[in-house]
């Protein structure tokens, strides 16, 4: 069956439906592809997916030493190099790292937080704890953080990311428990970064950033929980309970060490390492290099400082809370759920045509998917899977999902987001901020912002339905929801 | 105006169109115009500060990409938003060298309307042609 008949890109007319959310590229059908190239959505999502998304997935097919497929998810849309939503795992011996099958934002990520609390209690206080927050954690244009690091302190949580920050009392032990790897993957080495590197992050971290990075206060509906039990082991119990979920990443810090090693990579991938591509977005290193190796080595450093801006933001949030409400941030149950990366390249084992393989999974703007038994699963999820975060639009909702054996099919990889639809200059056009902000409000979600030009650009309606992205990785058998959260309040970066 | 931005082209992002009839102005114009991405009335920006830039690369693209991360190092390191003045663009052995100065102010959110963060320049479609009338760049910026 061939795809719905919209867009420019010839290689829309080359797609053919393998099941029912399932669609793929057979490598025939742009020179250079070494494996076929799948996307993940329902029929309407593929048609609202942009020209970008085929052009890309089918070129991350040509990359040296990936295995399997390229992969798509149902809330892709145009990247740099890999679509956003995009996938690929290499093989670690043959294959390459590309910076931009990371993205520049080098683990941006979903924390969600539980709390004791339920709506009825705290509906007077929402544009309190909202405005509060919003003094608290530092958005937008060159935005700092309260911390003031030095170099030294600063390659620290390069190095120890949320670890430091607990240690330093800026959170509790069993936060690192609820985080993917700890807070803290092993191998991130500050020399590998620039200096320009170190100067633009030192002072981010706490901040939220800008974009589409938000913190929100947001309650869960009786009727939106799908999955009672899980929900229940993820320490959501109770009807109209309130919990908070925050989206943001590694700051300037990520931003220029992709920019750094994309450049350093350039002139080296025809001279050194043979390899053509159409794309420079697509810069890549073999990751057996000493450069590929470097890239790595500093990658993993964003990778922490982003698990550390998270558990200070998550510090400052608790403060909030607590001063706001007069009540000790335990009493309150202000627990994290979980927290996950969605822009990143890890090895780990996968079994690959009945047998395990060590592989170097390039996830940008999808997030891992583990299912239960596997390692890496913080104890209390092990019999369940790991919980999945996935944020929609301010004005719509979010989801926490959890990771499934049928995972398997994507390396256990699912969707990140809603996906945008529109572009920001078109949402600015066709939205105002304020008008925005008051239509909010009228809704029951109080809304601030840093900026009324950026909260245009994030309107709802720039964004794809969340509800079709989450029922495309549930048919598809990525991963299962668990329950849906409606927001009632909202900083906006 | 000497740029216009790209309306529907970057779902995510910013991108723009700058030109000038010589390099320098080109260049100039591809600063002001990540400028007004995170500031919406640019014309607020008083010449407070001052900081030399230097940019370089085998490619005339790369060069201008490096001149504008200028801009966003500054924004992230010493909070200023800058605005660029006495760009000279020169071709030499080896490659391309914008030199320039970038002046402004540290950022007052009572009188700056904050827009967008730039984050990062990107490669994506970054090109510097010659057209009949001078130059043009098309530059996409990660926000």
């Amino acid at each position: 069956m061939g795809a719905p008949a919209t867009g420019r890109s010839a290689l829309r007319q080359h797609v053919t439906r393998v099941a029912d959310t399932v669609w793929e590229i057979p490598p025939t059908a742009k020179p250079g592809m070494r494996v076929p190239a799948r996307i993940y959505a329902t029929a309407e999502l593929l048609a609202q997916m942009d020209d970008g998304v085929f052009e890309q997935v089918a070129n991350v097919a040509m990359l040296p030493g990936i295995v399997g497929h390229s992969f798509c998810m149902p809330d892709g849309h145009w990247g740099y190099g890999f679509p956003i939503g995009g996938l690929a795992a290499m093989d670690p011996d043959h294959g390459v790292i590309s910076p931009g099958g990371i993205g520049f934002d080098i683990n941006c990520g979903m924390r969600l937080v539980r709390t004791n609390l339920v709506f009825d209690e705290i509906r007077d206080r929402i544009p309190a704890l909202v405005d509060a927050l919003y003094k608290r954690v530092p958005a937008g244009v060159g935005a700092r953080g309260f911390l003031k690091l030095s170099d030294a302190q600063f390659g620290e949580v390069a190095v120890r990311g949320a670890a430091w920050c607990v240690e330093h009392s800026y959170g509790w032990p069993e936060d690192l428990d609820r985080t993917e790897e700890r807070g803290a993957i092993a191998g991130a080495d500050p020399e590998r970064v620039s200096a320009r590197a170190l100067e633009r992050g030192r002072q981010q971290v706490g901040t939220l950033g800008s974009g589409n990075h938000y913190l929100e206060i947001q309650v869960v509906r009786p009727e939106h929980i799908f999955d009672p039990e899980a929900a229940g082991v993820m320490g959501i119990d109770r009807p109209n309970q309130v919990v908070i979920m925050f989206h943001c990443g590694s700051r300037g810090f990520g931003h220029q060490i992709a920019s750094d090693y994309i450049q350093s990579f350039l002139p080296l991938m025809q001279r050194k390492f043979d390899i053509t591509l159409p794309d420079r977005d697509l810069a890549c290193a073999p990751f057996s290099s000493a450069e590929g190796q470097a890239y790595f080595a500093a990658m993993k450093c964003a990778i922490n400082m982003s698990f550390a801006n998270r558990q200070m933001i998550l510090h400052r949030i608790r403060e909030v809370f607590a001063e706001v409400l007069q009540r000790d941030a335990r009493d309150l149950g202000l627990e994290m759920v979980y927290d996950v990366a969605h822009n990143t390249a890890k090895l780990e084992e996968h079994e690959v045509g009945g047998r395990k393989r060590r592989l170097l999974v390039h996830r940008k703007g999808a997030t891992r998917a583990f299912a239960a038994g596997m390692p890496d699963i913080p104890a209390a999820f092990r019999n369940l899977g790991q919980p999945v975060i996935i944020g929609g639009s301010m004005e719509t909702g979010s989801y926490v999902l959890r990771g499934v054996l049928s995972g398997q099919q994507t390396f256990f990889t699912t969707a990140h987001g809603s996906g945008r639809a529109m572009s920001r200059k078109q949402a600015k056009k066709q939205f105002r901020g304020k008008q925005l902000e008051h239509d909010l409000a009228q809704r029951g979600i109080y809304i601030r912002s840093v900026s009324y030009a950026g909260l245009a650009e994030e309107a709802g309606a720039a964004y794809k339905n969340i509800d079709d992205v989450i029922a495309a990785v549930d048919q598809a058998g990525l991963s299962r929801p668990v329950a849906r959260f409606t927001p009632v309040g909202n900083v906006k970066g | 105006m000497p740029y216009r931005f790209l309306a529907d082209q970057f779902t995510a992002d910013v991108g723009f169109v700058a030109s000038g009839r010589t390099l320098d102005e080109c260049f100039t114009a591809a600063a002001e115009a990540t400028l007004e991405v995170m500031l919406a009335n640019p014309q607020s920006l008083q010449p407070r500060e001052l900081r030399a830039v230097h940019a370089e690369s085998e490619s005339l693209d790369l060069a201008l990409l490096r001149f504008l991360e200028e801009l966003v190092y500054y924004k992230d390191t010493e909070q200023l938003l800058l605005r660029p003045t006495g760009v000279v663009v020169t071709q030499r052995e080896g490659g391309w060298v914008a030199d320039g100065s970038l002046e402004g102010e540290p950022i007052d959110a009572g009188r700056h309307e904050l827009c967008a963060d730039v984050k990062a320049v990107t490669l994506h479609r970054l090109e510097v042609r010659r057209t009949n009338g001078g130059w043009e760049a098309t530059v996409v910026l990660d926000v």
